[in-house]
């Protein structure tokens, strides 16, 4: 499997503390791998990143077939490259409607005067239909972001993740608060993605990334403790001494 | 085809019909009632507040589009209102003091060359600050054409010059409305020297004669400018309808309130702040250019912070993030004020103080201010909400 995204040895220190340390990781295509690690493991740091909210004081971020470097970019250019980013706390437009959350991340041309003369043209509605109903948002549709519950907003996050079509998705404790049955939900939506996108998924609950059954990465210290099955990570050594003996 | 999309525009937004409506019913009213179309009931000093107050509304539209929506609160756009007014002022106060010059010089036996034409004008114009060399920036001042381009000009290319540095640098929040209200206080402080070019303190005046018309009486030019200031308004508004209600609005409205979401969606987000920051300087400044022709003087301390403030206050009473709000807001809190200020209200002795409604006005100002930000944060707008729920 080709990669999608290689990280090289990147490190990345806030007033001395170094929250990222020579960390290298690489994801392929259509891959669904899991990220924990303790707090303060560097874990956010890293997606900071990625998408080009943090710059590293070191290492490179190559993407893509043309090896193209990250590094400089901002966070919209690499967004439209094909990065979707789901926060911790759902992040949707409280103010206005399903509808339109999901037309806005739909893609589409995003220069200031093609949106300001853009038409929602049947196709893209179409989408919008299509999109609300893989996530269980048929019904709500025409309502306000804000009205939705917990789960409902982080599923129309997702949403509007499928719609800017990325190749690679990072996504942030995507169960956090969930009910069991909105958590379930969350790992059979998660794992239709990773059919056609690479998904990462931080997370905390060991449950959930069971329940994801995915390669995963441990972090510790900023840099990657060990990576392999579940099964296998749980029982390193190292991981059993920093993270899951205490 | 470009009708059948306003058509359809108009049919799914009812309001804007509202809204041009009550605008054309207002204009139309005034101008039957004025002196200038006789029936004289509406004094032309009465025409004239109402048309200022037209534009001050449109201003508002301007800040309720950049605040309101876009979430900058910018303290800076009344002196993009002021610097139209300047533009305009400087072509009529040229060409108006060249026909007096020549006026003045007709009987004489030799006509005036142009260099000491330029000279005689130069005195009338800049004697008050002791000169009588035209500055660089007077260059076009004798092309009504040249100025009128200078109106969006000049407010246009500050704007996108101080919107690109301080959005590309991230500035946000409380830090950017400090920085506007920087600039403003350094754009008046800077039109107060005399050597600025643009007489110091004096300001340009005499603005509400319009040059080669001075034999048409005040009441017409009145209604000429009354009529001007309400076609702005309405134009701009819809402009401003047709902005938030494009796809561009859902944008600017998720900027406002997830700026960072919002650039993770892939949207590059000090793009859409300056475009938002620069189609807004240039409404206040396009009012600006037909406000001050009615006030017939600007000086700068037209462009002082307060007066930016001031706007901001307006499109909070009236009720951000609805258009309409603001120019209730406007027309509401201006025309209050200068009912308060203007001595219609007799101060209230009370024996050991009196009440005098010029000083005490700003303290009611101050106080439905904090009221409205407090208990009603939709303003005088959420009345209209009330009425259509009802």
């Amino acid at each position: 499997m080709s990669s999608l995204l290689n990280v090289n040895g990147i490190s990345v220190s806030f007033d001395g503390f170094k929250a990222i340390n020579d960390l290298s990781f690489e994801i392929g295509e259509n891959e669904l791998r899991a990220i924990i690690g303790p707090n303060g493991a560097g874990k956010s740091t890293f997606m900071d990143i990625v998408t080009g909210k943090t710059r590293p004081d070191a290492g490179d971020v190559v993407w893509g077939e043309k090896n193209l470097s990250l590094i400089k970019k901002s966070e919209s250019d690499i967004a439209r490259l094909g990065i979707g980013r789901k926060f911790q706390r759902p992040t949707v437009f409280e103010d206005q409607t399903v509808e339109d959350n999901l037309m806005m991340a739909l893609r589409n041309d995003r220069t200031p005067f093609a949106v300001l003369f853009y038409t929602f043209s049947n196709d893209d509605k179409q989408k919008v239909v299509e999109l609300a109903e893989s996530i269980g948002l048929s019904e709500e549709i025409g309502r306000t972001a804000g009205e939705l519950s917990h789960g409902q907003k982080q599923w129309l996050e997702i949403g509007m993740l499928l719609a800017q079509e990325p190749r690679l998705l990072l996504v942030d404790e995507p169960a956090a608060g969930m009910t069991k049955q909105e958590r379930n939900k969350t790992v059979e939506l998660l794992k239709e993605m990773a059919k056609h996108h690479a998904v990462v998924v931080v997370e905390h609950d060991m449950e959930f990334i069971r329940d994801l059954d995915c390669k995963v990465t441990v972090l510790h210290e900023g840099s990657v403790l060990a990576e392999g099955s579940l099964e296998q990570v749980i029982e390193n050594q190292d991981v059993i001494d920093v993270y899951l003996g205490r | 085809m470009q009708d059948a999309v306003l058509t359809k525009f108009l049919l799914r937004h009812p309001s804007v019909l509202v809204f041009l409506g009550m605008l054309a019913v207002f204009t139309i009213a005034v101008t039957i009632l004025s002196e200038g179309f006789g029936m004289g009931i509406v004094s032309t000093s009465l025409v004239k507040t109402l048309g200022k107050t037209l534009c001050l509304a449109l201003a508002a539209i301007a800040m309720d589009l950049v605040w309101g929506y876009c979430g900058i609160l910018s303290l800076g756009h009344f002196a993009f209102f002021g610097l139209g007014g300047y533009m305009i002022g400087m072509w009529l106060m040229y060409a108006r003091t060249e026909l007096i010059v020549l006026k003045a010089n007709a009987a004489s036996a030799l006509p005036l060359t142009p260099q000491e034409l330029s000279d005689a004008v130069g005195v009338q114009i800049f004697g008050v600050v002791g000169g009588s060399e035209f500055p660089v920036i007077w260059a076009f001042s004798d092309s009504l054409l040249l100025q009128l381009l200078l109106v969006v000009l000049v407010p246009g290319i500050l704007a996108l010059v101080f919107g690109w540095l301080a959005f590309r640098s991230r500035v946000t929040g409380v830090y950017l409305s400090i920085l506007t209200q920087a600039m403003t206080l350094a754009l008046a402080l800077y039109l107060f020297q005399n050597d600025s070019g643009l007489r110091g303190n004096n300001g340009l005046s005499g603005l509400q004669n319009l040059p080669g018309l001075e034999e048409t009486s005040q009441a017409d030019v009145s209604l000429w400018f009354f009529w001007g200031s309400a076609f702005a308004l309405g134009f701009c508004y819809v402009i401003a309808k047709l902005i938030v209600e494009s796809k561009l609005g859902n944008v600017i409205r998720a900027i406002r309130d997830d700026e960072s979401r919002v650039r993770f969606l892939g949207y590059n987000v000090e793009g859409y702040k300056l475009f938002v920051f620069v189609i807004t300087a240039l409404m206040a400044a396009i009012a600006g250019a037909i406000y001050y022709p009615q006030a017939g003087i600007i000086n700068p301390a037209e462009l002082a912070p307060i007066a930016s403030i001031y706007l901001a206050v307006w499109v909070a009473i009236g009720g951000r993030g609805r258009l309409y709000g603001a120019v209730i807001g406007a027309i509401f809190v201006s025309l209050l004020s200068s009912f308060f200020t203007g001595g219609q209200i007799p101060n209230i002795p009370l024996g050991f103080y009196t009440i005098q409604w010029v000083d005490w006005w700003l303290v009611l100002l101050g106080l439905s201010f904090v009221l409205a930000t407090l208990y009603a944060p939709k303003g005088l707008g959420g009345l209209v909400d009330k009425f259509k729920k009802a």
